[in-house]
C-alpha cells in the first residue's frame, strides 16, 4: 500500500518538476533526448574514471541549474544504483588478479587494485547514465518525452506501449489503492502473513481481470475515434538557438572528455 | 466484458499499429455520399440479439432513430442501454438481426472499408460512461487532436478545431495537463471535447452525468440542451429523469434487453406503472415534524410559469 502511494507521489513530483521554468525544462525535448543519448554512449565508451567524474559533475551542475532536487536524485538514483551495481561488481574486487590494495580482516580476502578500478569504473558509468536519464525524465513532461522519441524515429510499438503503460499504470494503481483501503476498512481481526499473501494474490488477480476489461474498452474508444491500426501525432516543437547549442555542445564535451583521457 | 473483435491483448493490438508523425500535406478526403432523405432514419435496429459470454444483453430489439431526434434510452442497470450504444457505434455487432445507418448495413465488412469507416467515424461520435477508457493520450491537447489526426485532417485545421473545441467547453486551460490529473467533471468534458472536435452529426452518450457533482452535471445538461443545430441527433443512455424533458424529445425504455416502452418524455414520465416496472421510479420516505413517516413515489414532473 505504502509503495503504491509512493509510486503515485513520485509521478506527481516528476510532473511538478518538469513543469518548472528552469534551464533544462526550457529546452526542446528532442535536444534533451539526443544529448542524453550521446552522454550515455560516451559514458559507456569511457575506459577511465576521470571523464566519468567530469560528466557526473556536468550532470550535477545541470540539476542545480534546473532546480531539480539533489535529495531526490540521491535517494531515487544514486543510492539504488550504488546498491545494485555495487552488488554486481562486488566479486570483481576480489577475483580480478593484480596488486593487493587491502586485505579484509578476519576473512583475509584480498581486494586488488585492478579489481577496485574495474568496480569503480562500472559504478561510475551506471551512475552517470542513470543521472542523465533521470534529469531528462524529471525535466520533460511525459507527453513531450514520448513525442520526442517518436520524432527521433524510436520504433512506434515501443512508444505506444510506453505511453499506454504509464497512463493506465496510474489508473490501476489508484484502483489497487482503493481496493486495499476498502479491504482494510472491513478487517476486524489481525491476519497472518499467509492470509495477507493470499489476499494480495487475489487482489492481483482481480486487477489483472479489470485491466483486461479496460484494455478492451480503451481499444473500442480508439476505434470509435477513427483508429485503424495507425496512430499519428503532431510535431509542435520548435528548435531555438539554445536548443541547438545544447544538442551540439553536450555530446561534443562528453566525447571530448572521453577521448582526451582514453 | 466480451469484445466482438478478435480476442487479442492490448499489447498485441498495439504491436500491430504504428504511431506516425502526420505530414502536413497528408489528408484524406471523405468522398461525399449521396445525401439521405430527411425521412430516412439515422439508425434502424431490427430484431437485434446480443450476448456477453452467454448472458443475454439484447433480445429481439427493434427501434429506429430519426434525423435530428434527441433520444433518451431509459432503463435500470443491465437493461442493455450501453450495449445498444456500442452496437450503434459499430464497436460490436449483433449475433442476430441487423442495424442500418442511413439505410446502409452496419457490419464488420462495411466498417473494414476505409471509405465507409472514415465517413461513419466522422459523422458518429460516442462518449463512454467511464472517461478513463476514453482518455488514453498523454495530454488533453493530444486527446482532443486524436480523432482529427486519425481522420488525417490537415495540421492547421486540426490546431484550429482543437483550439475552438477546448474554448467551447471552457477547458483551454487544461490543454497541457495529463488526463489522469483531472477531476471527474473535467475528464468528462475532455471526453466530450475529444468527440465534438470532429463536429459529429450524431452523438451517442453513455450516462453523461454519471458520477458528476451537481454543478458539473448541470453544466453537462446545459451543454446538451444548447447543442442542437437542427440536424444533430443525440442518443443518450441515462437514468436522469429530472432533466429528461430538457434533453430528450423521444424516449425508449429498455428492460432485460427488450424494448418495453417508448414515447415522449411527458408520456413516459406520466406512466407510473411502466417506471415502477422498469425500476426507474423510487419511493421517497420523509420524516415530518409531527414524527409521521410519509412515503410516496418520486415523480418527475416539472411545471413552469407560462
Amino acid at each position: 500500500m505504502a509503495s503504491l502511494l509512493d509510486t503515485v507521489e513520485h509521478a506527481q513530483v516528476a510532473e511538478r518538476v518538469s513543469a518548472g521554468r528552469s534551464w533544462l525544462q526550457g529546452l526542446d525535448p528532442r535536444a534533451k533526448v539526443a544529448s542524453t543519448l550521446a552522454v550515455i554512449l560516451a559514458a559507456t565508451l569511457s575506459r577511465r574514471l576521470t571523464p566519468l567524474v567530469v560528466l557526473l559533475a556536468m550532470g550535477l551542475a545541470t540539476a542545480l541549474a534546473s532546480s531539480i532536487p539533489l535529495r531526490r536524485l540521491a535517494f531515487r538514483v544514486w543510492l539504488p544504483t550504488l546498491l545494485f551495481t555495487g552488488a554486481i561488481v562486488l566479486p570483481a574486487l576480489f577475483l580480478t588478479p593484480g596488486e593487493v590494495a587491502y586485505r579484509l580482516p578476519e576473512l583475509g580476502w584480498a581486494v586488488t587494485v585492478p579489481g577496485s578500478r574495474t568496480a569503480a569504473l562500472l559504478v561510475a558509468r551506471v551512475l552517470t547514465a542513470a543521472t542523465f536519464a533521470t534529469l531528462l525524465l524529471l525535466s520533460t513532461p511525459w507527453n513531450h518525452f514520448l513525442k520526442a522519441l517518436r520524432i527521433l524515429r524510436v520504433p512506434t510499438v515501443f512508444v505506444v506501449i510506453l505511453s499506454m503503460t504509464y497512463r493506465y499504470l496510474l489508473v490501476m494503481l489508484e484502483t489497487a489503492s482503493a481496493m486495499f483501503e476498502s479491504r482494510r476498512s472491513r478487517l476486524v481481526a489481525r491476519l497472518s502473513g499467509r492470509e495477507w499473501r493470499s489476499l494480495t494474490t487475489a487482489t492481483a488477480g482481480v486487477l489483472l481481470e479489470k485491466s483486461l476489461v479496460m484494455s478492451n474498452e480503451v481499444h473500442q474508444a480508439m476505434l470509435a475515434r477513427g483508429f485503424r491500426g495507425e496512430a499519428y501525432t503532431i510535431d509542435e516543437f520548435r528548435m531555438r538557438p539554445a536548443d541547438w547549442v545544447w544538442t551540439l555542445a553536450i555530446p561534443v564535451l562528453a566525447f571530448a572528455a572521453v577521448w582526451l583521457r582514453r | 466484458m466480451a469484445s466482438a473483435f478478435p480476442c487479442r491483448s492490448l499489447g498485441e493490438r498495439m504491436a500491430m499499429s504504428s504511431f506516425d508523425v502526420l505530414p502536413e500535406s497528408q489528408t484524406l478526403s471523405v468522398p461525399p455520399g449521396s445525401e439521405p432523405s430527411p425521412q430516412m432514419p439515422v439508425f434502424e435496429v431490427r430484431d437485434v440479439f446480443y450476448r456477453y459470454e452467454g448472458v443475454t444483453a439484447l433480445e429481439g430489439l427493434s427501434l429506429h432513430i430519426g434525423r435530428g431526434q434527441r433520444v433518451a434510452l431509459l432503463g435500470a442497470n443491465g437493461s442493455g442501454k450501453s450495449t445498444l450504444l456500442r452496437l450503434l457505434d459499430g464497436l460490436c455487432f449483433p449475433e442476430k438481426g441487423s442495424i442500418a445507418f442511413f439505410g446502409e448495413p452496419l457490419n464488420p465488412n462495411r466498417l473494414a472499408q476505409d471509405e465507409f469507416s472514415f465517413a461513419f467515424r466522422r459523422r458518429v461520435g460516442i462518449v463512454f460512461q467511464n472517461p478513463d477508457v476514453q482518455l488514453f493520450n498523454p495530454s488533453v491537447f493530444d486527446e482532443v487532436a486524436f480523432g482529427p489526426l486519425q481522420l488525417r485532417w490537415p495540421k492547421e485545421r486540426i490546431l484550429q478545431r482543437v483550439s475552438e473545441t477546448l474554448e467551447q467547453l471552457g477547458i483551454s486551460h487544461l490543454k497541457a495537463r495529463p488526463p489522469h490529473r483531472l477531476s471527474a467533471g473535467e475528464k468528462k468534458r475532455v471526453a466530450l471535447a475529444s468527440v465534438l472536435v470532429l463536429d459529429p452529426e450524431i452523438l451517442l452518450l453513455d450516462e453523461p452525468t454519471a458520477s458528476l457533482d451537481p454543478q458539473s452535471a448541470s453544466q453537462m445538461i446545459d451543454f446538451l440542451v444548447g447543442w442542437r443545430g437542427g440536424s444533430k441527433t443525440v442518443v443518450m443512455a441515462t437514468h436522469d429523469l429530472d432533466s429528461l424533458e430538457d434533453i430528450a424529445d423521444h424516449c425508449f425504455v429498455l428492460a432485460n434487453g427488450r424494448l418495453v416502452g417508448e414515447g415522449s418524455p411527458q408520456q413516459i414520465l406520466g406512466d407510473q406503472a411502466l417506471l415502477a416496472r422498469t425500476h426507474l421510479l423510487h419511493v421517497h420516505r420523509h420524516l415530518h415534524d409531527s414524527g409521521e413517516i410519509h412515503s410516496h413515489p418520486h415523480r418527475h414532473r416539472h411545471c413552469h410559469e407560462p
